[in-house]
């Protein structure tokens, strides 16, 4: 699904990622931990094509297409998504409105028909009921006035109604009470299929109860330094980062 | 063309309009005006007040005050067209300034509203208009001293004591010369008695391509408890000269709504004057700018809390693109008796292109001790992290950057209340900026 080869990106001229390797194959759930300022955020949004980045070296295979000089939005076209650690409020632009726009352009992108109104309506509603979303909420302008609770299960929503390839989950546990969090893991579950990919970018182990990795990456100064199945996670959880940067070797 | 010369040019125009008005009511008022005209002086950039915006472009023509054009019989048979879509109103035409009753429909009234022309009301009730007229007074330069003299026509709003108005008036003022370099002069007069309330649309558009110039004085006066909602919807040419200025008084425990949204005009100049007096007042200034190729749209407020326990709202936003000029200048007074004033004012402008500016000059005067007031002014470019955020999804970028304009102009356009109005001003948005529309 995507292929990630020795990954280099600067942001204001600060190098953040220095040479990330990463495979993810269909059907593959894979979970990014570190500690703070690793650089999970980075790759999150290095994948989604956020312009304040700029790749020095290396190169991102989506689908077995370099994705590098690819706009953001074309990204997403391919089937690539993001769920924002901080999603944005769009006021005066409806859920409905944006959704559908986003949702039409992928169609378009893949050579199919805009979605009649009557189908949208039913698949906001379906999806909506997965997330237990108060459908009153299609009609509010998109994330504004939400809770935080509230903007990370729109993001899930979103995920659901554009139904990409690959998912990059930025954080999304981040500040979520228990309900909210198994919520939103059921939502990504729903996603999960087996030509679907998910990466988890997560500080904290509580998620992965949920969704359950194939594989664990510890990132740490730019790079993976460890990777494992899920009972790394549960390792650095109980045991926190301090043994991996141990084992790191001493900068000369 | 020098300063003398233009004067000159209006003060012979004003002799051939005193031969064709003859006598009427308000001969005293204009002669004084014209007198006054002449001993004034046009604003330059040396006045403090008009420091960001030079009007010598309008001064180097020659318009022809509309009232000695013969009627050009344009025949306007789309009028259909200009109405807002899905709303009942009472509808006034002004062609050139000059009120036209064919394509007009004022409609069905409440006994004692008066919704008419300027002029017929100076021939039916010139008593009326004598009493109520230059009620304010004062603050006048050249530009207001013109039109004074000159006064012919405009909107009459009238409203009785516990007189509503339903439906919104709407008042649309069509510029149609092709042939002459037609000044346009309304003059607008609404009164508002004790718990009357209305809503009033007035438009301003231009159809033709030769340059003209706009320029306004409208009154409002608000009395105890009354509810006024007043919207200017500016949408000459991009090549017209559009001066308005607007002088409210507001009584106690009245409410009172002004949106300026400035869409048009190659120089266009707005004063909106408030005077706050009496107590428990609420008053709400809205305004939108939003100017493209070489446009220059001018904003000036100026709110004046002369009594206690008011409160003032002011948002004015802006979208400038190409080599737009923008300025903003909101002045707050607070009286030393005002206390307990609540005064807010907020100006954020949003540069589309690198050529295109703003001068935002926020003034909070206060002379009371217990007050809340507060202003801010920002300047930027579109948000950058929204902008990701719409791609992300996998729209596209022209159609991301239209949903961040509308979602910058949100909290304007939302204070809207009449939605086909509210469907329109979004329209004329997006059409003006030649975006695609959201």
């Amino acid at each position: 699904m995507i292929k990630i080869k020795n990954l280099h990106a600067n942001v204001e001229g600060n190098e953040i990622l220095r040479g990330i390797n990463l495979d993810v194959n269909p059907g593959e759930i894979h979970a990014i931990m570190g500690p703070n300022g690793s650089g999970k955020s980075t790759l999150a949004n290095v994948l989604a094509g956020h312009e304040a980045y700029e790749i020095t070296e290396g190169e991102i295979l989506f689908k077995e297409k370099d994705i590098v000089e690819m706009e953001p939005d074309e990204r997403a076209r391919e089937g690539l998504f993001l769920a924002f650690q901080y999603p944005i409020e769009i006021p005066g632009v409806s859920n409905s409105v944006f959704l559908r726009t986003a949702l039409n352009e992928i169609r378009k992108h893949n050579g199919e028909e805009e979605i009649s109104a009557k189908d949208f309506l039913n698949l906001i509603k379906e999806k909506s009921e997965v997330l237990g979303m108060d459908s009153s909420l299609i009609s509010r302008s998109v994330n504004e006035g939400f809770s935080g609770g509230e903007k990370k299960r729109n993001e899930i929503l979103q995920l659901l109604m554009l139904d990409p390839k690959l998912a990059v989950l930025d954080e999304t546990d981040s500040g979520l009470d228990i309900d909210a969090l198994k919520i939103v893991a059921h939502g990504v579950n729903k996603f999960k299929a087996e030509d679907k990919a998910v990466i988890l970018v997560t500080h904290y182990q509580r998620l992965l109860d949920y969704i359950i990795p194939d594989f664990v990456h510890v990132l740490y100064k730019g790079k993976i330094v460890k990777s494992g199945d899920k009972s790394l996670a549960l390792e650095l959880e109980e045991k926190g980062y301090d043994w991996i940067i141990k084992e790191q070797p001493v900068a000369v | 063309m020098s300063q003398d010369n233009i004067k000159k040019w209006y003060l012979d125009n004003y002799n051939k309009f005193e031969k064709v008005i003859g006598t009427d009511s308000l001969n005293s008022l204009r002669k004084n005006a014209k007198n006054d005209f002449d001993s004034s002086e046009f604003p330059t950039k040396k006045n403090e007040e008009w420091k960001y915006t030079s009007v010598s472009p309008i001064l180097k023509h020659e318009f022809i005050p509309s009232p000695l054009l013969a009627n050009e019989n344009k025949i306007l048979d789309e009028i259909d067209s200009y109405k807002i879509p899905n709303l009942e109103t009472h509808l006034l035409v002004f062609i050139n300034g000059i009120f036209d009753p064919n394509l007009s429909s004022i409609g069905k009234l409440p006994d004692g509203v008066i919704v008419d022309s300027f002029y017929n009301q100076t021939q039916l009730n010139s008593e009326f208009i004598k009493k109520y007229i230059s009620m304010n007074g004062g603050r006048d330069n050249s530009f207001n001293l013109l039109n004074n003299s000159f006064t012919y026509d405009g909107l009459v709003v009238y409203l009785p004591k516990n007189k509503l108005i339903e439906e919104p008036i709407h008042v649309l003022n069509i510029a149609i010369s092709d042939e002459s370099k037609t000044l346009i002069q309304p003059r607008n007069l609404i009164i508002a008695e004790e718990h009357s309330e209305a809503k009033i649309i007035t438009e301003y558009i231009g159809l033709t391509e030769i340059e003209y110039f706009t320029n306004i004085l409208t009154e409002i006066s608000v009395d105890e408890n009354a509810n006024v909602t007043f919207y200017k919807i500016q949408n000459e040419t991009n090549d017209a000269f559009h001066i308005d200025k607007t002088d409210i008084i507001q009584k106690e425990s009245s409410v009172f709504n002004h949106f300026s949204l400035s869409f048009g005009g190659k120089i266009a100049r707005n004063d909106i004057n408030t005077k706050l007096d009496g107590e428990n007042i609420e008053l709400h200034l809205y305004g939108l700018y939003l100017g493209n190729e070489d446009q220059h749209i001018d904003h000036h407020t100026f709110i004046d809390h002369a009594k206690p326990n008011c409160e003032s709202n002011e948002l004015y936003k802006g979208i400038l693109d190409d080599k737009a000029r923008g300025v903003f200048s909101g002045k707050i007074l607070v009286n030393q008796i005002a206390q307990k004033t609540n005064a807010f004012q907020s100006n954020k402008s949003v540069l589309l292109s690198n050529d295109a500016s703003i001068d935002a000059k926020p003034q909070l005067e206060i002379y009371a001790d217990d007050v809340k007031c507060s202003h801010g002014a920002t300047v930027g470019k579109l948000d950058e992290q929204a902008f990701f955020y719409i791609r992300s999804r996998g729209v596209p970028e022209e159609s991301a950057r239209s949903m961040l304009i509308r979602a910058f102009v949100d909290d304007v356009v939302s204070e809207i209340k009449i939605n086909p109005l509210k469907e329109k001003v979004n329209h004329t948005i997006f059409e003006h900026l030649h975006r695609e529309e959201f």
